[in-house]
């Protein structure tokens, strides 16, 4: 024991990650400032927190490096779903700030989790051990859980809290079992040492159990059936913005973390996930669909909506190869400008005095409001994949990857399953531009932030729409080292 | 030495299948959570007999580590609980049920 070294830790590739988490600090000491009028430095200390970590993932760009013996690995891949998630977290932010104090729910800790929870995202992406894998999953859960409860007067939202800490305590303890079980197979927790270890060996029912139970968990935490229902009750109860940052950074880091856990240590036992993945994504995108149809609740439907999204970027992930992978990560960045968009234009109507949830509120919008309709329109047409929108050119690639693997006929399924979705989404446009309203209409919450957050996502989606290529040449670029 | 090391795995497996039941049929979010309580309790089992296996410490020092994440999710839970009680009053799975699709 005395003859051991000190080791040398370098703190660099976890820069991003600890900058999210200074700020969550310097968040929760300001709040405890006497201080007049609202909580705006609070949102400000935070924007700076989430930019900064920005910068720093741009800074390190190109220059990979991993901390703690393998640990951590803030590679190409992490960084960019670093973007991703900043990107998704800053623009829920601004969003938050006038949403928070119109419906009474103002209080640091609010950007303190968020903060957190982002930490958690960040190092999710960036785990290169399971033991990482676990700890960043339930950073982010942890705090996810506690938002998800914010306003604590509301049924919905206690209801929405609990449901997701108790199913989702449940799949995390899936998941450690599944970790403790390919731990016992292959006597490592590293996923590059896994992989040496699984590595030409034959079947073995140990780690195919562990790998199994390690699916369920990730499944719970992207909410891909039949581990979704958890999903619909906490869009729905959950405060619109939390929604937003469940529904796009926690869904981006979990894939992530998934893409590296399945591609990198589980290599060689492809053929059998990738059998399994093909039919929960068969599943997954289609019922998430059909009981989209079925919804009257706005936040609802986007929660089934965002369950067949899932199902869609599966088929990526069954693609597999750069071009699979590549798809997921470009969709991801796709998807997250689109629902935070989405659920950012809820987050600014109102209705007599309460939240516009339900997509009857939304029903003469376009006369009052039409720039607020417009926008919401084209998030909702990115979603069901129109050129030249972000969402089409993501939909492109990732069928497009899974026609030249050789999946013709889930490719088959995606499409068809796009041209369901395409009913309830239009349903919206249909009510806020050929109804009337019954009774009062919605009316827009002035908000600067909150417009400024959307005209980010709508430049977002349409620069993603219009020149995609050199996006996804950084997609694809970012996963190739994994697959070496 | 003692009892071999497939027993423990034979026991974490049992407790962890005792959990999983408990949370499928029990209606308590108390008891669920005791139930989830024993699953982590029974990985953490099979960690620590593998690590024996392996003669190395990952296995215990991973332990460690979800013992503390164990005892933050006691933290929220019971907060979450209590907060759902001081509107409720009542404390039942089956009362959960505003939102139904």
């Amino acid at each position: 024991m005395s003859g051991a070294a000190f080791p040398v830790v370098s703190l660099g590739p976890l820069l991003p990650t600890l900058i999210v988490l200074a700020a969550a600090g310097l968040v929760l000491l300001a709040d405890l400032l006497p201080r007049r009028g609202g909580r705006d430095l609070l949102a400000t200390l935070g924007l700076v927190g989430v930019v900064g970590a920005l910068l720093a993932t741009l800074w390190r760009w190109g220059s990979p490096g991993r901390a703690f013996d393998g640990m951590v690995v803030l590679d190409g891949f992490a960084l960019f779903a670093n973007v991703v998630i900043c990107y998704a977290v800053a623009l829920i932010i601004l969003l938050s700030v006038d949403y928070l104090r119109r419906v009474g729910a103002e209080s640091g800790e609010y950007y303190a989790l968020v903060l957190f929870a982002t930490a958690g995202m960040m190092l999710l992406a960036a785990a290169g051990d399971l033991i990482v894998v676990f700890l960043a999953l339930e950073l982010m859960s942890l705090s996810l859980y506690v938002l998800a409860g914010l306003f604590k007067r509301e049924l919905a939202s206690g209801e929405a809290s609990m449901k997701y800490f108790l199913l989702g305590a449940f799949a995390s303890s899936f998941m450690l079992y599944g970790i403790a079980l390919v731990y016992g197979a292959t006597g490592a927790t590293n996923l590059d040492r896994i992989a040496a270890a699984t590595a030409g060996r034959g079947h073995d029912p140990l780690l195919a159990i562990g790998l199994g139970l390690l699916l369920v968990g990730f499944g719970f935490k992207t909410s891909a059936v039949p581990f979704h229902m958890w999903a619909p009750d906490v869009y729905q109860g959950a405060p619109t913005s939390v929604t937003a940052l469940i529904a796009t950074g926690s869904k981006a880091a979990a894939f992530a973390a998934l893409i590296r856990v399945l591609v990198v240590a589980l290599r060689s036992a492809q053929a059998d996930w990738t059998v399994l993945l093909w039919a929960v994504a068969v599943v997954t995108m289609t019922l998430g669909n059909v009981v989209a149809i079925a919804q009257s609740n706005l936040k609802r439907m986007l929660a089934y909506s965002s369950i067949a999204h899932v199902g869609y970027m599966l088929v990526g992930l069954v693609a597999g190869g750069v071009p699979g992978a590549g798809a997921v990560l470009f969709y991801l960045l796709a998807y997250t400008f689109t629902t935070v968009g989405t659920f950012g234009v809820i987050t600014l109507c109102t209705r007599a005095g309460e939240e516009a949830v339900e997509v009857g509120d939304y029903a003469g919008l376009a006369r009052r409001h039409p720039v607020l309709a417009a926008t919401l329109g084209l998030f909702l047409l990115s979603l069901v994949g129109i050129p030249p929108l972000a969402g089409f050119v993501g939909k492109f690639y990732l069928f497009g990857a899974a026609v030249r693997a050789g999946y013709v006929w889930l490719a088959v399924i995606g499409v068809l399953n796009s041209a369901v979705a395409a009913y309830y989404y239009l349903r919206v446009l249909v009510y806020m531009y050929m109804r009337e309203p019954e009774g009062a209409a919605a009316a827009w919450a002035p908000s600067f932030a909150g417009g400024l957050a959307l005209a980010i996502a709508l430049v977002g989606i349409v620069v993603l729409g219009v020149m995609p290529a050199p996006f996804a040449d950084l997609a694809q670029a970012a996963v190739a080292p994994l697959l070496r | 030495m003692g009892v071999p090391e497939h027993y423990y795995v034979a026991l974490s497996a049992i407790l962890f299948t005792i959990g999983v039941v408990g949370v499928v049929i029990r209606r308590n979010p108390l008891v669920i959570f005791m139930s989830i309580e024993l699953m982590l309790n029974a990985a953490n089992l099979a960690l620590v007999a593998f690590g024996h296996r392996f003669g190395a410490l990952d296995g215990q020092a991973l332990v460690l580590f979800v013992m503390a994440v164990a005892a933050a999710e006691v933290a929220v839970g019971l907060a979450i609980i209590v907060a759902i009680f001081r509107v409720r009053r009542r404390l039942s799975v089956d009362d959960l049920s505003v939102m139904r699709w």
